[in-house]
Order: structure tokens, then sequence, then C-alpha cells
């Protein structure tokens, strides 16, 4: 539409459109030029202050921002727009968190290989797949490797990973920990054996029942009460085993919905050829199931990654937490408008490519008419 | 088949349930009887004790929201209530500004305006986008930006903005307003009546009556001519400027309005999808035939197309009220008195009662999405197709 709007030589067919879906009644014409007005309004003023007139490396003086009191629109309050400075000399905390600088290398491998992980997952027209997919399966390993240390590479404490490191790792992990153990609760919610099924729901049910934060809780100060002693067990884990069964207890309900879709039949069939329940499951089921319930599964995975943020409550520095400490310093408070916006846009970019990802399987599957 | 060999036990199906769920029961069992022998011991090592003892001793913390009665001397337990009506409170205001905003944007993303339509996408995919937490911290940054206290923005005469809330007028009740109170509840019941009446009565003889101009009319004018009748009986302490703070009227918090805007705007875009999938669910031949029957379109809207998407809608909507709900508990990261930040956060700091205090907030949680979603359930049943269809 947008297309045909600004081909300007179809002036005709411009027209027309432009009358049927922006002027079609008095009314909708009105909105229509409110519309323009506050387009007119916002947009110039919000990228005047992202970009125009922003401060990026040096202010209005043409000095080095190095802290706040360096910033324009500290020193002219109300002229000029964002100081982005904050962001930029504090990119590494962003990315890394505290993470020693001379080992950010091992970091950046692991965020350049992620994508390559992950590629054979979401999209099975890719080149080499088959072999793609060893590499998904060795990469956590290497990642483990790589991000924590062990023979020939210095050890990094997780108490030093932060900002985004630390919000994909928490999401990413916890949801491929969770997935398997989704499978099983689904199937569980579904089995015919009293006892079996009681133990899924009264699992899922608790989980999605309370809120995350609470969990999160749960994980920080019950798990040290719960372990025997001389078994500690870190923050980064804590977060990630409350992250874990969140995220499980969610997936399960999306798989269950993709189960429910699968007439009975299938399995019938499939038990009547002779094949064990765990074959017909595995062969039979699962693949079909699992492929219906995709799209709601990434949209359960977009929420653990929105909610990889609450771990800040419990002291840990994600994105949302490291941007916060960086508020907290002396020399860059009160530039709380940057911070947000920045993180904002991070998450936005994540959670809005999955979710068109998504959009895009929904479409595939409706064409596809192979079950 | 015949003969009980062990390989026929084995693979008969029901002994092979049994023996599965035996061997869950028997781990899970283990699993527990672990759990508390370890913690039990660690309770020990570290010297708590155990029980709902600590409920009654004093709570020794301020909460800067109370609907009832609460001073740091009272009880954990009177702290608790505090807290939960809190959440219940900011639970119930954020489902309301939730569902206007979702319904306005949901209806908004059907409009037949191009423009219209993708404002309203435009704002459903900004705000869905990013953490509910970041919402919720952004706005109360932005409320603590407001002037201070001594210069306090006024405005409508009576109501004073600050970055510590919004002061306005406390409404003092006077002898009388009882009876006026009681002319509300008399003039709903009158409306109840009356629209029963009037529906049997059209039913009858297919006399539509304005039954909502009538009723509106006793539920707006007949309080207010009893109100004016008993002169008034209804004083405002108005706040005022005295030292650092102000003195009388009602505030209203910035951390309120913060959980307000936050949680309003983000489930308000969720809410929006599940309208607008709502509306487009009711097929179009509905519309078409309600039209060619010579409906109006607003009775078309009312009695044909709101009624079938309202079938969708209720079991996501619920949903979004469940979630609402429990990100209600996010009122910590700024100080929101809700039962997570005071009982489940002060309540276990000062009396180290980790797994009662854990328990019971997780139950109480627990027992209000229960509650709602049995209610939602019990309303959905009621929307549903009636019959066997």
């Amino acid at each position: 539409m947008l297309i045909r709007l600004l081909n300007v030589s179809n002036f005709v067919v411009t027209k027309n459109w432009a009358k049927k879906n922006l002027f079609s009644s008095w009314a909708s014409a009105l909105i229509t030029i409110f519309c323009f007005y506050i387009i007119l309004k916002i947009i110039p003023a919000g990228l005047d202050w992202l970009l125009f007139s922003a401060d990026f490396v040096y202010n209005f003086r043409g000095e080095q921002i190095i802290d706040r009191t360096f910033c324009s629109r500290v020193i002219e309050p109300g002229q000029h727009g964002a100081c982005w400075a904050i962001i930029i000399v504090r990119w590494n905390q962003f990315m890394y968190g505290f993470y020693p600088v001379e080992e950010i290398w091992r970091v950046n491998i692991v965020f350049a290989l992620t994508p390559l992980a992950l590629l054979p997952l979401f999209f099975d027209k890719v080149l080499f797949r088959k072999q793609f997919i060893y590499f998904t399966f060795i990469f956590p390993f290497i990642a483990y490797y790589l991000l924590y240390g062990g023979p020939g590479l210095t050890e990094i404490s997780t108490s030093k990973w932060g900002g985004l490191l630390v919000t994909l790792f928490l999401g990413l992990t916890g949801i491929i920990i969770a997935f398997p153990f989704s499978i099983l609760l689904a199937l569980g919610r579904r089995s015919k054996m009293p006892i079996i099924k009681s133990v899924s729901v009264i699992f899922i049910e608790c989980i999605r029942g309370v809120p995350l934060i609470t969990i999160l809780f749960f994980g920080n100060i019950m798990l040290p009460l719960f372990l025997p002693d001389g078994v500690n067990v870190d923050n980064l884990l804590r977060g990630l085993v409350a992250m874990t069964f969140f995220a499980a207890a969610y997936m399960a309900e999306a798989i269950r919905g993709g189960l429910q879709a699968i007439p009975n039949g299938q399995l019938e069939a499939a038990r009547s050829l002779g094949l064990s329940y765990w074959q017909s499951t595995i062969q039979i089921v699962l693949p079909q199931a699992l492929r219906i319930s995709i799209p709601a599964i990434v949209n359960s995975a977009i929420g653990v990654i929105k909610d990889t943020s609450l771990v800040l409550i419990v002291g840990l520095f994600d994105l949302l937490g490291i941007g916060r400490a960086a508020l907290a310093d002396m020399n860059w408070m009160k530039l709380s408008h940057e911070v947000y916006a920045f993180v904002a846009i991070i998450f936005f970019i994540l959670c809005f490519s999955m979710s068109r990802y998504s959009l895009y399987l929904e479409k595939k599957l409706k064409t596809d008419n192979s079950i | 088949m015949n003969g009980l060999t062990l390989r026929n036990i084995f693979f008969d199906e029901k002994i092979r349930s049994i023996l599965i769920q035996a061997f869950v029961v028997g781990l899970i069992g283990a699993g527990i009887y672990a759990l508390v022998q370890t913690t039990s011991y660690n309770l020990d090592k570290r010297g708590i004790d155990t029980g709902f003892e600590f409920l009654k001793n004093p709570a020794g913390y301020d909460i800067s929201l109370t609907l009832i009665p609460y001073a740091s001397t009272d009880t954990h337990l009177q702290a608790y209530f505090v807290g939960l009506i809190n959440t219940l409170l900011i639970a119930v205001t954020g489902c309301f500004v939730a569902t206007i905003i979702g319904f306005t944007i949901g209806i908004i993303r059907l409009s037949s305006n191009w423009l219209f339509r993708n404002f309203a996408y435009a704002y459903v995919e900004a705000t869905r986008n990013v953490p509910i937490l970041l919402h919720i911290i952004f706005w109360y940054t932005v409320l603590l930006e407001l002037p201070r206290i001594k210069e306090a923005d006024n405005f409508l005469k009576f109501f004073f903005l600050s970055n510590r809330g919004v002061y306005s007028p406390a409404p003092i009740l006077q002898d009388g307003m009882g009876i006026v109170f009681l002319t509300i509840i008399f003039s709903i019941i009158f409306a109840i009546i009356f629209n029963i009446w009037a529906k049997k009565k059209q039913e009858n003889t297919g006399v539509q009556l304005p039954v909502f101009l009538i009723n509106s009319g006793v539920i707006i004018f007949l309080p207010i001519i009893v109100f004016v009748a008993l002169g008034m009986p209804l004083l405002w302490d108005h706040p005022v400027l005295k030292g650092f703070n102000f003195k009388g009227g009602m505030v209203i918090r910035p951390e309120f309005v913060a959980m307000l805007l936050g949680l309003g705007i983000y489930t308000g875009s969720y809410i929006a999808e599940v309208v607008r999938s709502g509306i487009i669910s009711v097929s179009k031949g509905q519309r078409e035939a309600a039209s060619a029957l010579g409906l109006k379109k607003n009775i078309v809207m009312k009695l044909i197309i709101v009624p079938q998407a309202l079938r969708v809608i209720i079991p996501p909507l619920t949903n979004q009220y469940l979630n609402l709900t429990k990100n209600s508990s996010l009122g910590i990261a700024i100080g929101y008195a809700d039962l997570v930040h005071g009982f489940g956060g002060i309540s276990l700091n000062v009396t180290g009662q980790a797994i009662e205090i854990m328990a019971m907030v997780m139950a109480t949680y627990l027992t209000i999405s229960l509650t709602i979603s049995l209610f939602m359930n019990l309303y959905n049943k009621s929307v549903q197709f009636k019959g066997n269809s």
C-alpha cells in the first residue's frame, strides 16, 4: 500500500486509494488530518531528539564528553537532544557487564556464533542444514567453554557477567533447557495415568499461577536452604533455574495446544500398526504437534526474553540492570531517558524480529498442505 | 495370553501404568523427603524456627499506602492484609485502564482509515515488544521529574501535581450522606427491575420502551435530587502547603500512577490484539445478513457482532487479566507497597521466615489466579452458544 502511495506516476490509482482509505467520509477525513498533524508533531521532534541534535562523542562546543556535565542537554537544558555518550562510554558494560576487557573477544565469538547455531533451527532451507545441526548441538558446550573458561582459558566467574550477555544467556539457555521438559509436561498433562497427569497439571498451574518474581525469589532465597551443606549455587544459576521452570510451564501449554490439534486417529493408527507408545509419540504425534505449536512456542519465548529483565530485582545485572547501575553512577546519573530508550530499542529489535518470524511461520504453516 | 509369566505382567498395560506411577510417586516422595531433611537441618543450623507464630509479632515498618488502618506497631498479619489489598487495588484499577485502552485501540485497529489503523498498529508493536518492567520504571522516572512539592503545579484550581503525587481535595461525609448512598443503591435496583419488566413487555407486546434513557436518568438524577434536598451534606478537605508537605486532602502516589500507566499501557496493547482478533472472527456474512434484514448499524454491532465476538474474546482476555495481576508484583522495583514488596520483602528480611512467607505469598497469588479464572469461566459459559452446536 505504501509503495502504491509513493508511486507518483500512477496518480489515479493513488488518488483512488487515498479516497478509499483516507477520505472515505467526513469523519475519516478529519481523522486523517488529525493523524497527519500528530505525525508532523511527533516524528520530526523524535528524530531530532534521537539523532539530529543528539550528542554522541562530542558536545555542541566540540568537547569530548567524559561525564554528564559535558552533555549538551545538561549544559543548556531544553535545547539539545539525547546524550548518547553514556551508552558509548559504557558500551562494554551494556554488552558484557563486568567481563574483563582483555577477554571480551570470547563473548564476541559466542555472539557471532549464536545466530549460526540458531539458523538451522529457524529456517529449513539452509545450505548444509544437516551438517549445521551437529554444530547446533555442540554449540552450547563451545559457548560454555568460551564464556566460563576452562583448560587454556582463564575462568571468569558469572558474577562478572552482565548486560546483553546475561539477557541472552538467561533467555536462550532457559528456553533450550526448558524445551525437553516442556514436551514431557505437555505429554504428562494429556496422559491417561492419573498420577502422572496430576503431577504435570500441578506443576504447570503452580508456575503459571504465581508471578515470575516470586519464582525468582524462591530460587534466590530458598534454594540455599534446600541444598545440603557445601553445595553453593551461584546467583546466575539460581536465576537460570527459575527462568527454566517458568519457560517450561509456559511452553508446555503451547505444546499442549499443538497436541490437542492432532486427531486421535493418528495415535490410534500408529498403535494399531504395532508401534509402542513412545515410538508412536516420537515418530508420529510429536513431529506434527510441534510443527503446529512452533508459533505459540516462539510467542512464549518472546515472553521469556522480555521477562529476563526481572532478574535485576534479585541482584543480577541484565541489560536493564546494567542500565540502572549506569544511572546510579554519580558521573552519569539523571540521563535516564537515554538509557531506557537504548534498552527499549534493543528489546524491541529482539522481540519484534521474533514476532515477525512467528508470523512468517504461521503463514507458511497455513500454505503448507503437508499435514 | 495365558499364564502370569513375568513377561506378561510387565507388558500388561494396566500393570505397567501402575508400576510407572508408583515409580513417579516414589521419586517425588524421596525428593520431598530429602528436601525436608536438608532444609530442616539448614534451618536448625541457622537458628530459624518454623511455624506461623511470627505473624503475631509487630511488623515494625511503615507502609506508604494503606487502605485499612495500619501502623508500624501492628502485626505482620496486618501488614499482609495491607499488601494484599494494595495488590488487589492495582490489579482491579489496572485491568480497568487496560480494558479501556485495549478496546479503544483494538477497534481503531479495524478502522477503515489506513493512517488511523496503522497508528494503532504502531502503538501495539511499540509497547508490547518492550518488557513490562521497563514500562513501569520509565513511567516512574517520568513522574519523579515533575516539580517538587514547593513548586507543585496547581491545576483545575483544587489539584496539585508534584513529584510526590497528585494532591486533591478529600470528601468529608456529613450526616445524611448515608441516605444519598441508599438512594443510589435503590435507583440501581429500580433500574434492574425496570429493565426486566421492559424486556418482558417487549416480548409480549413488541413495544420498546426507552429503557436506557429512563434508567440512566433515574440513576443520575435521583441521588442528585436527594443530595440537594438534604442540603448537600458533603464537605471538602483541601490540601494546603505547610512547610515541606501538603496537609489535608488526598494524595495519589507516583508509585501507584506509574504502576497504573505501565500495566495499563502494556496489557492494553495485548488486549487490543485480543479484541481485534475477536471482532474479525465474526464472519462477514453475519454482518451482511443483519444489514440485509434492515437492522441499523449500531443494532448490528450490539446484537450480532459483539455477542459473537465476546465468545472469542473472553478466554484470552481472562489470560491478560491474570497476567496483569501477576505483573502487579513488579511494584517492588519502584517501591509500590504491594504484597511482594511489603510482606514478601520487608517482613521476610525482618523475620527470616523465608519458607512460610514465600508459601503464603505464592498461595495468595495462586488463589487470586484461580478465582479470576473460575469467575471468567462461569461468565464464559454464560456467553457461549446455547443448545447443541
